[in-house]
């Protein structure tokens, strides 16, 4: 085994075992923990591909903004010490019926598909492909999507502040 | 840096883990837990998209840049439900998705 299936190994046995904490834990607060653990495992497996510039975005937006975003709501909206009740049996049962049916259902497609390469030679994606990429039109363009995006951001930011400003207890609601 | 692991690993990683992110999204009955699922679901999908993209298609761009915008999307929409889970709160005190079944206001 070399160190790249090592390393591999150790990404994908973090990144299921704390998924599965992430849902099943009975804290709130830990499961936020579980979920830092899994994410930075996706940045580990996309510096294993080779892609370190979005690794590094994994690492800042989701594990360094997201995550800390889910943190302090949680402690904006739960007691740290309370536990939730037990899923009901039934519905556990259910679920993981789903989960695991669907699962298999897709490891069998992947391993009965053929995937075929092309014998292009790999072109790196460094930060110059990037900034052009995302500025030119044409071929290999993608500005529109990025003018989009800036546009959507723009909106998520102005809606996060006009709906959490607003509202109150359920009394004062009349008056607005 | 990917030598001697074939894509299928990835692609069975990947949906190991949107499979965890749907159980925990069918079981959870905290608004947070379940942005939580959202956001496991999200990232798996984008594992998917730069495995194919690295070994696929390693000389265009497509998976690159599509994981970029689902990881922008992601962050806000993780910012927008949270400022709405924040309003919930304020309005009924609770955030389990069974206490809160009014809209009406």
């Amino acid at each position: 085994m070399t160190l790249n299936q090592l390393m591999f190994v150790l990404f994908g046995l973090m990144l299921i075992v704390f998924g599965i904490l992430t849902v099943t834990s009975r804290r709130i607060l830990r499961a936020a923990v579980y979920l830092l653990f899994v994410l930075v495992s996706t940045a580990g497996l996309y510096f294993m591909l080779n892609y370190q510039f979005l690794a590094a975005v994994q690492l800042t937006l989701y594990a360094g903004g997201i995550v800390v975003l889910i943190i302090f709501s949680i402690l904006l909206t739960s007691h740290i010490s309370q536990k939730f009740e037990p899923v009901g049996l039934k519905k556990s049962i259910f679920s993981a019926l789903a989960a695991i049916t669907g699962a298999i259902v897709t490891i069998v497609t992947i391993l009965d598909f053929q995937f075929s390469a092309t014998a292009e030679a790999a072109r790196e994606i460094d930060m110059k492909v990037i900034g052009k990429s995302l500025l030119a039109t044409g071929r290999d363009g993608y500005v529109l999507p990025f003018e989009v995006i800036s546009i959507l951001l723009i909106a998520a930011m102005i809606a996060a502040i006009v709906v959490a400003k607003k509202g109150g207890p359920k009394k004062s609601v009349s008056d607005n | 840096m990917n030598a001697g692991i074939p894509l299928s690993y990835f692609l069975i990683l990947a949906a190991l883990m949107f499979f965890t992110g749907i159980y925990g999204f069918l079981t959870r009955r905290n608004l947070i837990t379940i942005l939580m699922s959202v956001e496991l679901i999200l990232n798996s999908v984008n594992i998917n998209m730069l495995a194919f993209n690295r070994y696929l298609y390693p000389h265009k761009l497509e998976g690159f840049f599509f994981s970029l915008f689902v990881i922008a999307v992601a962050a806000s929409e993780a910012a927008v439900a949270i400022a709405i889970i924040i309003n919930i709160y304020r309005r009924f005190t609770t955030i389990n998705v069974e206490d809160v079944n009014e809209m009406k206001y």
